[in-house]
């Protein structure tokens, strides 16, 4: 234990630490760290860039307001458009009041372990493969009824539920107790103070996730493939048909060896993603709001 | 002032007993609702697990290492399949998680509030593509690009080694994984981000006055402390991999045989369900198919429960050292 061969800790200028070979270590993560989100951020240029630039040239008026066209012949989506409205339509409305019903019970009324218990359900729920689900509403639906737009809103819907259910439970859980105190001190009902105080303080971050898994089962195609492929190319408002839809049109045009289907492909892919675009900006300006109402301005 | 008025306002005993129905009425909704989504849950579970018996009682077990799918001969197996998703699964979180983590340190640690902003934007961005799009930027640009340069480069750099043997093809596991890669990197970067901005000020702080260079102090201090966040978000992203079917399918060229090389068309189990349903030639190729579903939901299941379970596990001892 001599105290001679013990360099000095405190002396900075001594290069004995090996500092030289740490600076340079952490400067080498850094650029490493920088290029990796630089990719990141290239990738995304990357696949953007080709759809604008493949699908864009390809849009006119007529794309949008006429049917698929037979084999060989440029056709447009006004088809697949109508059905994706329809059936997206209507997955929200079953989803949204049912996961903002689920959020309140776990937010609002069910104990710690039940809450925990109802939050691993729905982020399993959250992780069943979209194929899954839909071979489970075709085995409970499809099997013996045929496939309707129907169907498949109620498969997106599933997929929509845990989602909308998980950014509204954590919203609701944001807002401040002392809101919810001071209305139940006056008087109010607990089920008033939730559905007059608590949901509309939280009511933009609930709309950012709506917003945010509609974008996402908008382009979902895998349970559209057991609930409502198949179609014919026509546009229908019967929601009691298989109708046809944007991503399952996309799928099939991108597997054509015709150059025609595959020009056809990126411009729906740009319809497509034009559409998850404006969505995800519309989250960013209701989470926005949602900053702004729960600082009280 | 010490009398008793009766507040002429007050409700009513009839009015409380209405005050009283509505949150029972109300709690009660959102309990059925709440419940309602847990059954749809175990539905769904036993539902495929209905569908695909006829399946698993005709193949049983020796299905899951059969090499085999030729609805000629009605010999159906799923190694093929289940061999396809993990090898994709698994190169995708390979490169993903290192990637991850990188972003996440960068966004947390490196770059100014103002540059971090819109980066972390257009990396969320990149999760809201929808899969069918990037399968047909996958099958159209990727794969051609992926067979035409990067097969040739790794075969004359890396060809010693089986897996990069063999002529390019523009659809196969490699351009598979790639794509997967993209799909989950947003996903596990975002849970990265989300852990290192929980490291608590002082420990890094501590381990930086110690003397530690900022990457010794991540190294040392703030991955540790998130060890077990990251085990779970590389495992949600391994759920989000094996489960996709339609990107996979689109770039991964629908391969019956298991092959050394990564380079020739291959199939996963998703994939293969997406592709061969609706034309399944007979009912026993259908059964199969559904058979390949009921293993996909037991992979999906496992990985997705033990991800919450760590999870939770790792919110409980932080509660528990924080209070």
């Amino acid at each position: 234990m001599s105290a001679t061969d013990i360099t000095d800790p405190f002396d900075l200028t001594s290069r004995s630490n090996n500092l030289v070979r740490r600076r340079r270590v952490e400067r080498l993560v850094s650029v490493l760290a920088i290029l990796s989100a630089v990719a990141a951020v290239v990738l995304l240029a990357l696949v953007l860039g080709t759809v604008l630039f493949k699908g864009l040239s390809q849009l006119d008026l007529a794309f949008f307001t006429k049917p698929a066209a037979l084999y060989g012949v440029k056709g447009g989506i006004a088809d697949a458009l109508v059905g994706s409205l329809l059936i997206v339509l209507m997955a929200m409305l079953m989803a949204v009041p049912v996961a903002i019903l689920v959020a309140i019970y776990v937010a609002e009324y069910a104990g710690p372990k039940a809450a925990s218990a109802f939050r691993v359900m729905l982020d399993v729920l959250n992780g069943v493969p979209a194929i899954i689900v839909g071979i489970f509403i075709y085995g409970l639906l499809v099997v013996g009824h045929g496939q309707s737009a129907v169907y498949a809103s109620i498969s997106l819907a599933i997929l929509m539920v845990p989602m909308v259910a998980r950014a509204t439970q954590e919203m609701l859980e944001l807002v401040p107790r002392h809101l919810r105190e001071a209305s139940l001190a006056l008087g109010v009902p607990r089920w008033r103070t939730v559905a007059s105080i608590v949901l509309p303080t939280a009511i933009g971050g609930i709309l950012t996730g709506v917003v945010i898994a509609v974008a996402r089962v908008a382009g979902e195609t895998a349970p559209l493939l057991f609930t409502s492929s198949i179609t014919q190319n026509q546009i229908s408002f019967n929601i009691h048909n298989a109708l046809p839809t944007l991503p399952l049109r996309i799928f099939t045009l991108s597997e054509s060896p015709s150059p025609d289907d595959q020009a056809a492909a990126w411009a729906a892919a740009f319809v497509l993603i034009a559409f998850v675009l404006v969505m995800n900006i519309l989250a960013k300006v209701f989470a926005g709001r949602k900053r702004r109402s729960l600082e009280g301005r | 002032m010490s009398t008793v008025v009766p507040d002429p306002e007050a409700p009513t005993a009839i009015e409380r007993r209405g005050i009283r129905l509505g949150d029972a009425l109300f709690k009660g909704v959102a309990l059925v609702a709440a419940v309602g989504v847990a059954a749809v849950l175990g539905l769904l579970t036993y539902k495929v697990f209905a569908l695909a018996w006829p399946a698993i009682q005709r193949e049983g077990l020796s299905f899951l290492w059969t090499q085999a799918w030729n609805p000629n001969t009605n010999v159906y197996g799923a190694l093929t399949f289940i061999y396809g998703t993990v090898v994709t699964s698994v190169i995708a979180l390979l490169i993903a998680t290192p990637l991850s983590i990188a972003i996440a340190l960068f966004l947390t640690e490196i770059a100014s509030k103002r540059v971090a902003a819109p980066i972390a934007t257009m990396v969320e961005l990149l999760a809201a593509i929808p899969s069918v799009v990037l399968g047909l930027w996958g099958i159209l640009v990727f794969g051609p690009w992926v067979a035409n340069h990067l097969e040739p480069f790794l075969t004359q750099w890396f060809g010693f080694l089986p897996i990069f043997s063999g002529d390019p093809s523009q659809a196969g596991l490699l351009p598979a994984a790639l794509v997967l890669t993209i799909m989950i990197i947003p996903i596990t970067s975002a849970i990265c981000r989300e852990l290192f901005s929980r490291v608590p000020r002082d420990l890094s702080d501590g381990s930086l006055a110690l003397g530690s260079t900022r990457w010794e102090a991540i190294r040392r201090v703030a991955i540790p402390y998130v060890a077990p966040g990251i085990s779970a978000a590389v495992l949600l992203g391994l759920g989000r991999a094996f489960g996709e079917a339609i990107a996979v399918n689109q770039v991964i060229g629908n391969g019956n045989t298991i092959s050394r090389s990564l380079f020739p068309p291959a199939d996963t189990l998703g994939s293969r369900i997406a592709s061969s349903y609706v034309g399944a030639s007979s009912v026993i190729e259908a059964q199969s198919l559904l058979y390949l579903g009921a293993i996909l939901l037991v992979i999906s299941l496992i990985t997705n429960v033990s991800a919450q379970m760590i999870v939770n596990r790792f919110q409980k001892a932080r509660r528990l050292s924080t209070g």
